[in-house]
C-alpha cells in the first residue's frame, strides 16, 4: 500500500438556514493515498463540493462542521490552531477551483499572483518569487512564461487560466491536491490535456489528489479509486475499473447506464427517475428509496450502513442482502 | 476576447505618459494641474511684493493691461494689490487644505472600510454606525459649529473637515470589499495560507483603488468649496492669509463694480475642479487593466471597427 496523504473519518457538515438545519455532509470517510487519484463522484447537490470545502476551510458562514477529523501527517485540520492551519495551507493541501477567470484576481499581474504562494511560507523578496512563479509557468506548459508573467488573468485562454490555477495550487509541492471540477468549464480537447498535466504533476511532485467531478469519463481515465456520493453520504467505494465493471449500488449502476455508450438516434436515453430527495426532508431508511428499482421494505425503515468487502465498499440493504450478483441481475 | 496585439501591448509595462497623450482632455487637465501646484509650491516667491503691499494709486484696477506689470495683468483690489499675485499666494493657502485633508481621511476611511468589510461582523457594524453618526450631521454645520468653538486655524480647519470625509471613503471601500471578500480569488488566497491582511493588501486594495481616486479627486472638489464656504462665512482661513473663497467673499461688496475680485478666485476653483475630474476619470481607466485598452488602442482603429461599411 502507498503512503496515506490524508485521511477523513466521519465528516459531518450541517447548514443552519433559516428553514432549519439540514446535514449537508453526513458522516463521508475516505483515504487518500499519495501518488493516487481518489475520485468523488455525485451529481449536482450531493455533498461533494460541501466536503472539499469543509477540508480546505472554505465553508460558507451557515455551514458548520460538526462531527469528524481530516488527518494529515497526524495532524487533524479541524483541531489545529488557526495559525497552524495557515501554515498547512499551501505545503499540506491545496485546491484547484472549477472556474479559473473567477479564481484569479484581475487585476493582478499572473507573475505576482503566482509568486504569492513562495513570499508568505519561504518568505522570498519580490525579485526570488517572481523568478520561481516563471519557472512555475513553465513547468506547467505555459509558453514564453517570461514575457507571459506581466499579463493578466483576461488575457489567457481557458486552458492556460487553468494551468495557472494549477500552477497555484502545486507550488508549495502539497501532499493533498484537491481538484473540485476543474475540468468542467473546459471543452473535451483542452479537457484532456489539463488531465494529463496533473496526471503529471501528481506523479512528480507523489501528491494525493483528490478530483471531484460529476463526469463519468473522467473519473474512468485518470481516477484509481472512486467514492460515489449521494444526499451527503458515500454510497459506493472501490477500485474505479471494478466498480465501473460491476457496480453494487442501484445509484451507481443508474450513473453508469445514463452515459450513452451505443446509442442510436432516436432510442430512449436511460436516466435515473426523479431527483434527489430536498435535504429538508429526508426520509427514514436509505436515501435513494424513492429512485431505486430494487426498493424493499427494510429500505423504508432502516439506513444502510457502509459494509467493507475486500477493496471495496457498498452502503445497500439489497447489496448486503444477496452480494454483488444479486443487484446485477436484478435490474 | 483578446487579440495578439492587445496582449503584446499590455505585457509591457503599461506606458502611462502614451496614454495620457492619447486623451487630449484628460492631458489639458494634467497640465493645468501642476501648474496650479507649481503655483502652490513657489506662488509666494513668483508673486513677489505687489502680492502683500498695495500701492494704493492703483486700486480696483481695471484687469487685462500690462500697463503696470505683469503683476496687475489681472487687476488689483481695493488696497491696489495685485490680484494675479494674490491668486498666486491663496493657492497655497487653498491647497495646504484641501490636499491633506483628502490625504487624511482617503487613507484612513480607505484603510478601516476595506477591514471592516473584509471581515464582516461586529467590526464591519462598529465601522458603519460610526461612520453613520458622523454623516448623520450635515458636515458643514458641523465644521461651522466646531470652528465656532475653538479658534479657526488651518490645522483645526483640516482636522475638521477631514472627520467629516471620513466616512465617504469608509462607505466606499466597506461596500467594495464586502463583496470581493466572497469572490473566488480571495478563497483562493485563503487556501494557501494568506493572513487577512496580505489578503487586504494584495487582492482587495487594488480592486478598491480606481474607485477611490475617483471619489477622492470629485471629494477634492468637495473640500475645497467647502474650505471656500467657511471663509466665506469668516471662520476659515483668517487674514492676513488668503484663499480662493476668503477672495470671492472678500469681493463680494464690489461685485457690481469691480466683478473681477470675486470672479477670477471662483473661475480659480471652478478650473482647478473640472481638471481634478477629467484627471479622474482618465486614471480610473488607466488603473484598470481590462479598460486599459481603450487608452492604448488608436481611436481611428476603434471608430473602423464600430463601422466597418463606412470605411469600404
Amino acid at each position: 500500500m502507498t503512503d496515506i496523504g490524508m485521511k477523513v473519518d466521519g465528516l459531518t457538515v450541517d447548514l443552519h438556514t433559516p428553514r432549519g438545519t439540514v446535514r449537508a455532509v453526513d458522516g463521508v470517510s475516505f483515504t487518500a493515498h499519495r501518488g493516487r487519484t481518489l475520485a468523488l463522484l455525485g451529481e449536482s447537490g450531493c455533498g461533494k463540493s460541501m466536503t472539499a470545502q469543509a477540508v480546505v476551510g472554505l465553508l460558507e458562514p451557515i455551514a458548520e462542521v460538526t462531527g469528524g477529523s481530516i488527518d494529515i501527517d497526524g495532524e487533524d485540520l479541524l483541531t489545529v490552531s488557526r495559525k497552524r492551519r495557515r501554515q498547512l495551507a499551501g505545503p499540506a493541501l491545496s485546491i484547484v477551483f472549477q472556474d479559473a477567470l473567477t479564481a484569479l484576481n484581475p487585476v493582478v499581474k499572473v507573475g505576482v499572483q503566482l509568486a504569492e504562494p513562495y513570499r508568505i511560507h519561504r518568505k522570498m523578496s519580490a525579485k526570488a518569487a517572481r523568478a520561481e512563479a516563471i519557472e512555475l509557468m513553465r513547468h506547467v506548459g505555459i509558453p514564453e512564461p517570461e514575457s507571459r508573467a506581466d499579463s493578466y488573468p483576461h488575457q489567457f485562454s481557458g486552458g492556460m487560466r487553468q494551468r495557472l490555477l494549477i500552477a497555484m495550487a502545486v507550488a508549495l509541492s502539497p501532499k493533498v491536491l484537491i481538484a473540485d471540477e476543474p475540468t468542467t468549464a473546459l471543452d473535451v480537447t483542452v479537457q484532456a490535456q489539463i488531465l494529463a498535466l496533473l496526471a503529471r504533476l501528481r506523479k512528480e511532485h507523489d501528491m494525493a489528489v483528490i478530483l471531484i467531478t460529476h463526469d463519468l469519463s473522467v473519473v474512468a481515465e485518470e481516477a484509481d479509486t472512486v467514492a460515489v456520493m449521494y444526499s451527503g453520504r458515500i454510497v459506493e467505494t472501490g477500485p474505479v475499473d471494478q466498480v465501473f465493471e460491476d457496480p453494487r449500488h442501484p445509484y451507481t449502476r443508474g450513473l453508469l447506464e445514463s452515459v450513452p455508450v451505443d446509442a442510436e438516434r432516436g432510442a430512449d436515453l436511460s436516466s435515473i427517475p426523479g431527483s434527489p430527495p430536498d435535504l429538508f426532508s429526508i426520509p427514514p431508511g436509505c436515501p435513494y428509496q424513492a429512485r431505486c428499482p430494487l426498493v424493499m421494505d427494510v429500505c423504508r425503515t432502516s439506513r444502510p450502513a457502509l459494509v467493507k468487502t475486500g477493496d471495496r465498499a457498498v452502503a445497500c440493504h439489497a447489496a448486503s442482502a444477496s452480494g454483488s450478483e444479486g443487484v446485477s441481475h436484478a435490474a | 476576447m483578446t487579440s495578439p496585439a492587445d496582449t503584446e501591448e499590455a505585457a509591457t509595462k503599461p506606458n502611462y505618459l502614451k496614454m495620457l497623450l492619447a486623451d487630449p482632455l484628460a492631458f489639458i487637465a494634467a497640465i493645468v494641474l501642476l501648474v496650479v501646484a507649481f503655483i502652490a509650491v513657489f506662488g509666494r516667491q513668483l508673486a513677489g511684493p505687489t502680492a502683500t503691499q498695495g500701492d494704493l494709486a492703483l486700486s480696483r484696477l481695471a484687469p487685462f493691461s500690462t500697463d503696470h506689470g505683469w503683476q496687475y495683468f489681472l487687476g488689483g483690489d481695493l488696497l491696489g494689490r495685485s490680484l494675479l499675485g494674490r491668486l498666486m499666494v491663496a493657492t497655497q493657502t487653498t491647497m495646504s487644505v484641501s490636499v491633506p485633508v483628502v490625504l487624511i481621511s482617503l487613507v484612513i476611511g480607505a484603510s478601516v472600510g476595506m477591514w471592516a468589510g473584509y471581515h464582516r461582523g461586529w467590526r464591519e457594524t462598529l465601522a458603519m454606525r460610526i461612520a453613520d453618526v458622523v454623516l448623520s450631521f450635515p458636515s458643514l454645520l458641523m465644521a461651522v459649529v466646531v470652528l465656532y468653538i475653538f479658534s479657526p486655524s488651518i490645522a483645526s480647519i483640516i482636522a475638521i473637515l477631514a472627520v467629516t470625509r471620513i466616512p465617504v471613503y469608509l462607505r466606499t471601500a466597506r461596500a467594495e470589499s464586502a463583496e470581493l471578500q466572497s469572490r473566488v480569488f480571495v478563497d483562493a488566497a485563503r487556501t494557501f495560507g494568506t493572513p487577512s491582511g496580505a489578503i487586504i493588501r494584495r487582492h482587495i486594495f487594488p480592486i478598491v483603488l480606481p474607485t477611490l481616486l475617483t471619489v477622492a479627486t470629485l471629494d477634492f472638489c468637495y473640500v475645497m468649496l467647502a474650505e471656500s464656504s467657511l471663509s466665506f462665512l469668516g471662520i476659515g482661513v483668517q487674514p492676513p492669509d488668503v484663499s480662493w473663497g476668503l477672495m470671492v467673499a472678500q469681493g463680494r461688496d464690489q461685485l457690481r463694480t469691480q466683478w473681477w475680485l470675486s470672479v477670477l478666485p471662483g473661475l480659480a476653483i471652478v478650473i482647478t475642479t473640472v481638471s481634478a475630474n477629467l484627471l479622474a476619470s482618465w486614471v480610473r481607466l488607466a488603473t484598470d487593466p481590462g479598460q486599459r485598452w481603450r487608452l492604448t488602442t488608436p481611436r481611428r482603429r476603434r471608430r473602423r471597427r464600430a463601422v466597418p461599411v463606412l470605411e469600404a
